[in-house]
C-alpha cells in the first residue's frame, strides 16, 4: 500500500467542478461542496475513502443503476509514474481508462477533476420497505430504480426465506442537522459468530418500522462511519470482505441459499442491482447483474473459496478492492481486458494482490 | 477576523488555517517556497479563505518591517528541527519579528506562537531545538506581561509529537497527534483564554512529570 497522506490540498472549486490532490477524501469533498449546493456523484459506504482510492478501484454506490461508478464522473487526472514522468490524462485516452480501476498499479494519482452533481441540500428522503423473498425483492428493486436515485438492500442472511429491507432514497430540500459525534468499539470484543448474527439480524428487522422519513445524508450513505473501528466488533482476528457480482437472477437466489446454508454471514449483508451503464476503466468491477456483500470473519476461509467458486460458475465476478482470497483463475476469467491492461502497468508499482492473480 | 500566518506551509499550520478559511476568515501567508506556498493558498481559497500571500525567508531580517502587518491574530509557525540554523529560526528571528509586531497590534488583538514541549527540559537527543524553544517560552512570557496591560494576547503553544513532514524521520508512537487536531488545538487555544496551552492537553502532565525527575537522574537518562 502507498501513502497519499500528503497529497491532501484542494486545488480549485468551480461551477460544480471540484479538482483536488489524490489523498483529499470523500468525506472532505462533501463538507465542501454540500454547503455550496453539490455532492458526489457517486459515493461508497464509508466517507473515509481518498480521491485516489475511488478511482483506483472505480467505486459504485446506491446509485450505480443512474450514474454508473465513480470513474465516469473523473474528468480529467494526472499520473506520477516511477520514471518521474507526468501525464495529464483524461476520458478516452487509453492510460486514463487503465488507471480508472487500474488499483493503483500504473502510477501515482497526484490529482484528479471530478464533476459533482447539484442538490438542493444536505437532506435526503428516504423509504424502508420490507419484503420476503427474492422475488419480492426483484419487484421492488425493478420499480424502485425507476423511480429513486439510490436503492440498495439489507438481507437477513440466515433467514432461509431472504427477508430484507429495501432502502430507496433521492437527495431533497429541507433543513436537516448533521449527526453526532461517533461511539468507538474501545477493545476488540468478539461479539459475531452464528447466534449474535442471527439475533441481530432479527432485532434489526423486527425495530425497522419501515415507511418515509428526510434526514441529513450522512447516516444513509455511512451508517458504518458513525462507530469508530467497528471491526473490531470481529475479534482480533479481524475480518474478510466478500463481494461479488452475478449476472442472472438463478445465480443469485444459488449464492444467497449457499451463504444460508453455510450459516456463514454478519449484520451486514449488502444487496444490490447494478445497472447497465458502462464504465471507462478496463479492470473496472460493476456490470450488469446483482452484487452481494458479506463480511465473515477472518476464519472462514474455506466459506470465502465456497462462494467465490459459485459467483465464478454463474459467470460473475469478485471485487479486487474487497479481495482477500481471490484466486488467479477467476481473476482471468472474469476480467477479459486483463491483457490490454498490462500494456500500461508501471514496473515499479504492484501488490501482494496483483502478484497472486496476474504474476 | 484577519489572520497573518508566519511559515504557513508548516503542516500544523496549514490545518488551523484550514478550519479559519472555512470560517471564511482572511488569512496573509508567509513562507519561504513560493511553489509550495500557491499550493497551500490555493487549498485555502477552495476552502473559503480569502487569502494573500507574501514570500520571505524568516530568517531574513530584512524582510521583518514589511510582516510586521496589522492582524486579529498572529500564528508563528515556522521551525526547523536540526541543521545549522535551529536557534535562527526558532528563536532569534520570531523575537527580532514580535518584537517589532508587539509594537504595532492593537488592543483586542493575539500573537500565537508555536513552541514545543521539548523546551519543558533539555535533552541530549535535541540539544539545540529544546534550548531554542525554551528561550521562546521565556520571550513569549516576558512579552505576555508587556502586552497585557494594551489588551493583547500572547499564547504559548506547546505542541507535543506531531506527524508531519519535520518528524517524518521518526520512529512513530501512539503518542503522536495528527495535525489535523493539533490545528483544532489551535484554533480553539486562540478563541479561548489559556495562556499556555498543550496539545493535545495530557503533555501538560507528561511534561510535569518529565520535569519533577531529578537531575542527578535526569542526567543519566536517554530518551
Ligand atoms: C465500510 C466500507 C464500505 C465500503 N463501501 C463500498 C461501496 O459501497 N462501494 C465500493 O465501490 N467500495 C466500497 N468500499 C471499498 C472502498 O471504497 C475501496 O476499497 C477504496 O478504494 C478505498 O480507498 P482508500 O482511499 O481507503 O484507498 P486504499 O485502501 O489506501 O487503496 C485502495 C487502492 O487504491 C490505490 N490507490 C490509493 N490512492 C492512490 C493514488 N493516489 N494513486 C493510485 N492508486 C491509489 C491503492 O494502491 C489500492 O490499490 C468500502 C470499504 C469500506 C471499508
Ligand atoms: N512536528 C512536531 O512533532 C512538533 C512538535 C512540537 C512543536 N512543533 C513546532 O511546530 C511548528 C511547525 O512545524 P511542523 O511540525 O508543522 O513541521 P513542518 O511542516 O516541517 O513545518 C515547518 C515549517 O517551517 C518553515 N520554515 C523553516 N525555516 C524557515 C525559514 N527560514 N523561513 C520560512 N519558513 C521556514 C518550513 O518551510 P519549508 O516548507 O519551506 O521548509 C515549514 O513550512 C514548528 O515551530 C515546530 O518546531 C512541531
Amino acid at each position: 500500500m502507498l501513502k497519499t497522506g500528503g497529497l491532501d490540498r484542494f486545488i480549485s472549486f468551480q461551477d460544480g467542478i471540484v479538482r483536488c490532490e489524490a489523498g483529499i477524501t470523500l468525506g472532505e469533498i462533501l463538507e465542501l461542496a454540500v454547503p455550496r449546493g453539490y455532492f458526489l456523484p457517486v459515493v461508497p459506504g464509508t466517507k473515509h475513502v481518498s480521491v485516489g482510492g475511488a478511482i483506483a478501484n472505480d467505486i459504485h454506490g446506491k446509485n450505480h443503476h443512474r450514474a454508473g461508478t465513480f470513474g465516469r464522473h473523473v474528468r480529467r487526472l494526472e499520473l506520477l509514474r516511477s520514471d518521474g514522468s507526468r501525464a495529464e490524462v483524461s476520458p478516452g485516452d487509453e492510460l486514463f481508462n487503465a488507471t480508472v480501476g487500474g488499483l493503483g498499479l500504473t502510477g501515482l494519482i497526484t490529482w484528479a477533476e471530478i464533476a459533482l452533481r447539484p442538490v438542493p441540500g444536505a437532506a435526503v428522503q428516504t423509504d424502508a420497505l420490507k419484503f420476503t423473498g427474492l422475488d419480492e425483492f426483484f419487484a421492488i428493486s425493478d420499480e424502485s430504480d425507476a423511480l429513486c436515485e439510490y436503492t440498495v438492500a439489507w438481507l437477513d442472511v440466515l433467514s432461509r426465506e431472504h427477508r430484507g429491507i429495501f432502502y430507496r432514497g433521492d437527495h431533497a430540500a429541507g433543513a436537516v442537522r448533521a449527526p453526532r459525534a461517533r461511539v468507538s468499539v474501545p477493545v476488540d470484543v468478539k461479539l459475531v459468530n452464528g447466534l449474535t448474527v442471527r439475533a441481530f439480524n432479527a432485532a434489526y428487522y423486527l425495530a425497522q418500522r419501515g415507511g418515509k422519513r428526510v434526514g441529513h445524508y450522512d447516516p444513509f450513505f455511512f451508517p458504518l462511519d458513525a462507530v469508530d473501528r467497528w471491526n473490531r466488533l470481529y475479534g482480533k482476528g479481524g475480518f474478510l470482505q466478500f463481494q461479488c457480482v452475478v449476472p442472472a437472477r438463478e445465480g443469485l437466489r444459488e449464492l444467497l441459499d449457499e451463504i444460508a446454508r453455510l450459516g456463514a454471514g454478519s449484520p451486514l449483508t449488502v444487496l444490490k442491482k447494478f445497472g447497465d451503464v458502462p464504465s471507462p476503466g478496463m479492470l473496472s468491477f460493476p456490470r450488469p447483474g446483482f452484487t452481494v456483500a458479506i463480511d465473515l470473519p477472518s476464519s472462514e476461509i474455506q466459506t470465502f473459496a465456497r462462494l467465490e467458486s459459485i459467483a465464478a460458475g454463474a459467470g460473475g465476478a469478485l471485487y479486487p478492492a474487497k479481495d482477500a482470497r481471490m484466486s488467479a483463475a477467476t481473476f482471468v476469467k472474469s476480467y477479459p481486458r486483463l491483457d490490454e491492461f498490462k500494456r500500461f502497468l508501471d514496473p515499479a508499482f504492484s501488490s501482494s494482490f496483483w502478484r497472486r492473480v496476474a504474476g | 477576523m484577519k489572520v497573518l500566518v508566519l511559515g504557513a506551509t508548516s503542516a500544523i499550520a496549514q490545518a488551523a488555517a484550514r478550519i479559519w478559511a472555512t470560517r471564511g476568515d482572511e488569512l496573509l501567508l508567509v513562507a519561504r517556497s513560493a511553489e509550495k506556498l500557491q499550493a497551500v493558498a490555493d487549498d485555502l481559497r477552495t476552502r473559503g479563505g480569502k487569502v494573500e500571500t507574501m514570500v520571505h525567508d524568516l530568517n531574513d531580517r530584512s524582510s521583518y518591517s514589511t510582516l510586521a502587518r496589522l492582524a486579529d491574530v498572529v500564528l508563528l509557525a515556522h521551525g526547523v528541527l536540526n541543521g545549522p540554523d535551529v536557534l535562527q529560526t526558532n528563536l532569534v528571528g520570531p523575537v527580532e519579528l514580535l518584537e517589532l509586531i508587539g509594537e504595532i497590534l492593537p488592543p483586542g488583538a493575539c500573537i500565537a506562537a508555536i513552541s514545543s514541549v521539548s523546551g519543558d527540559r533539555g535533552r541530549a537527543k535535541n540539544a539545540l531545538y529544546g534550548a531554542s524553544k525554551a528561550g521562546l517560552d521565556a520571550y513569549l512570557s516576558a512579552l505576555r506581561q508587556r502586552l497585557f496591560h494594551k489588551g493583547v494576547r500572547v499564547v504559548t503553544l506547546k505542541p507535543g509529537f506531531v506527524d508531519t513532514p519535520m518528524t517524518a524521520q521518526m520512529q512513530k508512537s501512539p503518542l503522536f497527534s495528527s495535525p489535523a487536531s493539533v490545528g483544532r488545538g489551535i484554533v480553539r487555544a486562540i478563541d479561548g483564554r489559556r495562556d499556555v496551552v498543550y496539545l493535545p492537553w495530557y503533555w501538560r502532565f507528561i511534561m510535569l512529570i518529565v520535569r519533577m525527575i531529578p537531575e542527578p537522574l535526569f542526567k543519566r537518562m536517554s530518551f
